[in-house]
Order: structure tokens, then sequence, then C-alpha cells
């Protein structure tokens, strides 16, 4: 199991006043994301638990496109990842962020 | 879609317990922040989920109080590891307490985690002993089954001593699965690639045709939502006199049907002679009513 874990500061906080949300499940291809509203409004950290070695630098990349689209300033998100290509876990990444802003 | 309308087969445990229950009125226990995983997953280098696999809480259904435990059959066939076991019999257990109006169980699992078994195997017999003492304390628990995993395995026992199941036709309910039997007995005795026979032998249709759920619904929240309220109602009193009429039905069925080689041969003399598996929701329900099939014992 590799565990990456990322620094990112913000520009904003994430909207909403949601304290916590989980999107996705733990499954071949896919990834579960939790966020949690824990940190100072202008950081934002997320920890990865992948069971795939050899693919920091793709996660490096997806995470710091999602910090910079998406501000979520104050929010840990911790993932559990089943081997999901990148493009899934941009996707799971924006609904987990959405059900933060108050989406559904 | 509206949430009535969704489909259960398709959902994720999460998902169907918004559907199920009334509007924002879940409060669960042990949430995914609480990270409570597996302490045994990392030890196979596999990946753990927050919740173990398993969502279980408290909410309303139709108004009244109920305990709902949910299985996620996409993370690892939603099987029964140590604290994934653990959060359905803490759950039984504060029913007994606290005596809400039922506790729903929303299978979906292939059984115990093989990577942690002892352990699994045992949260099984306390979930067993613990439906049995919330029955006595006059909780009835309500089992859910139409998800992709089924309800395999010790889930299948589980099952087997709730208060009442609602299936449908995706759901199937078993011990030991298509493949456990092909690889024990040989593909001669069960093929499980077979899909017809998986379904006419272990499907929702088939087990509601010969009292293995006690009722049939279509593959819709609103529609498991109407037939577990219609099960709490239903639910026998859990006494000497419940259960020997379950162990003289269950004597009789396997005394009737035990040599059997196929499902259809059942049908046909349960007096069945339409094509069980072509038939709609509504077309099989007015067979189940013809042949006495809701018969509520247990």
């Amino acid at each position: 199991m590799e565990r990456l874990s990322y620094g990112h500061d913000t520009d904003a906080p994430l909207g909403g006043d949601r304290a916590d949300a989980i999107h996705g499940v733990v499954a071949s291809g896919n990834l579960e994301v939790l966020m949690e509203r824990v940190l100072p409004a202008g950081r934002c950290e997320v920890e990865i638990a992948t069971p795939l070695s050899g693919y920091e630098e793709v996660w490096a990349a997806v995470v710091s496109d999602f910090v910079e689209r998406v501000q979520p300033g104050g929010v840990r998100v911790s993932i559990n990842d089943g081997g999901a290509q990148p493009d899934t876990v941009m996707l799971r990444l924006l609904q987990a962020a959405r059900l933060m802003e108050g989406g559904r | 879609m509206s949430r009535d309308a969704a489909s259960w087969y398709e959902s994720t445990a999460r998902a169907r317990i918004g559907d199920l229950l009334d509007d924002g009125a879940f409060t669960e226990f042990l949430p995914p922040g609480e990270r409570a995983t597996s302490p045994h997953l990392a030890l196979f280098d596999l990946p753990e989920a927050f919740d173990d696999g398993i969502v279980v809480g408290r909410g309303r259904l139709d108004g009244r109080d109920v305990f709902v435990a949910a299985q996620e059959g996409r993370f690892m066939g939603g099987a029964f590891g140590e604290v994934h076991g653990a959060k359905l019999v803490g759950l039984l257990r504060a029913a007994f307490e606290i005596r809400p109006a039922a506790v729903l169980i929303l299978f979906d699992t292939g059984g115990v985690r093989l990577q942690e078994a002892n352990a699994g195997e045992t949260a099984i017999a306390e979930i067993m002993r613990a439906i049995c003492e919330a029955r006595i304390a006059g909780v009835p628990v309500i089992g859910v089954v139409g998800g992709r995993a089924g309800a395999f395995g010790g889930g299948g026992l589980i099952a087997g001593t709730c208060s009442g199941l609602v299936a449908t036709e995706q759901g199937r309910i078993g011990v030991s699965g298509p493949e456990v039997i092909e690889t024990n007995h040989g593909v001669e005795e069960f093929d499980a690639r077979d899909r017809a026979l998986v379904w006419r032998t272990t499907g929702g249709k088939h087990r509601a045709l010969t009292g293995g759920a006690d009722a049939f619904a279509e593959d819709a929240a609103a529609e498991l939502r109407s037939a577990a309220l219609g099960l709490m109602d239903a639910a026998a009193p859990f006494d000497a006199g419940t259960l020997r009429a379950e162990h003289d039905r269950l004597a009789g069925r396997l005394e009737r049907f035990g040599s059997a080689q196929d499902a259809p041969e059942i049908w046909r003399d349960l007096g069945v002679t339409e094509d069980v598996p072509a038939l709609d929701t509504a077309e099989f329900g007015a067979v189940l009513d013809r042949i006495g099939g809701r018969h509520g014992a247990r």
C-alpha cells in the first residue's frame, strides 16, 4: 500500500457549511473520497492510500489540478483508492466537493 | 430519476439508505470520519474503506423509528470482517435496549471476508444471536435482498433468522454460492456460469415461491419501502409456536421437493404453469396469491 500526502495553500475556503462528506466506493477502478472541514480556511491537505505504487507524479498532478480548479480551502481530503484512473479520481473529488458545498 | 424509482441493484449502500428512509432523518453511528476501519486488511496490502463496507444508524421509515444497516456489495463483495460484523452486532444489541419499531438489514454480501475469516465467522454467530434477542424483545428484524452480491454464506444464514425477508428478482439468497458449489461438486452438479440456472435456483422469484422470502418487490426503492413496512406489521411473535410451525414447514418442504432436480420441477408441483422468469412483478404477485405463497411463517 502506497501512502501519499500533499498540502496546498488555497486562495479561498470551500463554499457551503457541511462539516464532512463521503463519495464513491472502494471497488476495482473506483475510490472513496472523504472530505472534512477541519483545516484553516486557506489550507487543503490530501492523503491517499493506493494499492498501486509508482503513480506518485500522476496523483500529484490530479491533486494540484483539483486544488487550482475548486479552491477547497479548509478541507482535509482522505482517499482510499481501488485502482481508479485519473479521470475517475478527478470526478469523485469534484462530486465530494459539490456535496460539501450543499449539493446532492 | 426520482429516488422512488431508483434501482436498488445499481445503487450504493449510502444511496439506498437515502432512498429508503424519510428525508433528512438518518443519523449514522460510527460515520466514516471515525475511521473504524479493518485492522486486518493492511496486513494483506489491501485497501480499506472508512466504514468497513457497512453503514449503520437510526432513521425514520414512514414516520416510525427504525435502525438500519446497509452493506456495500462493491467493497470486497460486501463481506463480513471483524469491524463490519461488530457494527451490525452493536446495532442489533442497541435495538434490544432501545426497542425501535424495527431493524432493517439491507443485505449485499457474499459472506465472510476470507482475510479475516475467524473474526467474520464469530461475527455471523453473534449477529444471529443478537437478531434472536431483538426479536424476543419484540423488535422485528426485516431483511432486504436486492443487491449485486445477494445474501450468501453467513449472510444467507443471517437472512434465515430475520422476522421477514423481501427480495427482488435480482436478489439472490443462499449459503453456498454458485461458484462454491461448482468448485466442490463439479460443473455437472452446478454450472456457475449458467446465469439462468443461478437466478432460477437462488433468485428472488424462486425464493418467494418456496417460502425463502416472505415478500417479492420490484427493483425500486419505493416498492422495497412499502414491502418492508408490510413485513414490519406482519412479523409473528418469536416464540416456541412460531419456531415449531417454521420447522414443520421446512420439513414438509424438504419432503415434498427434496428429490427435485431443478427449480421448474418445483414450480410445476406448486401448480405454477406460467413461464416464471418472464412474468412481471404484478403477474408474479398474482401467482404468489393463487398458490398461497405469501405464507408469513418464521
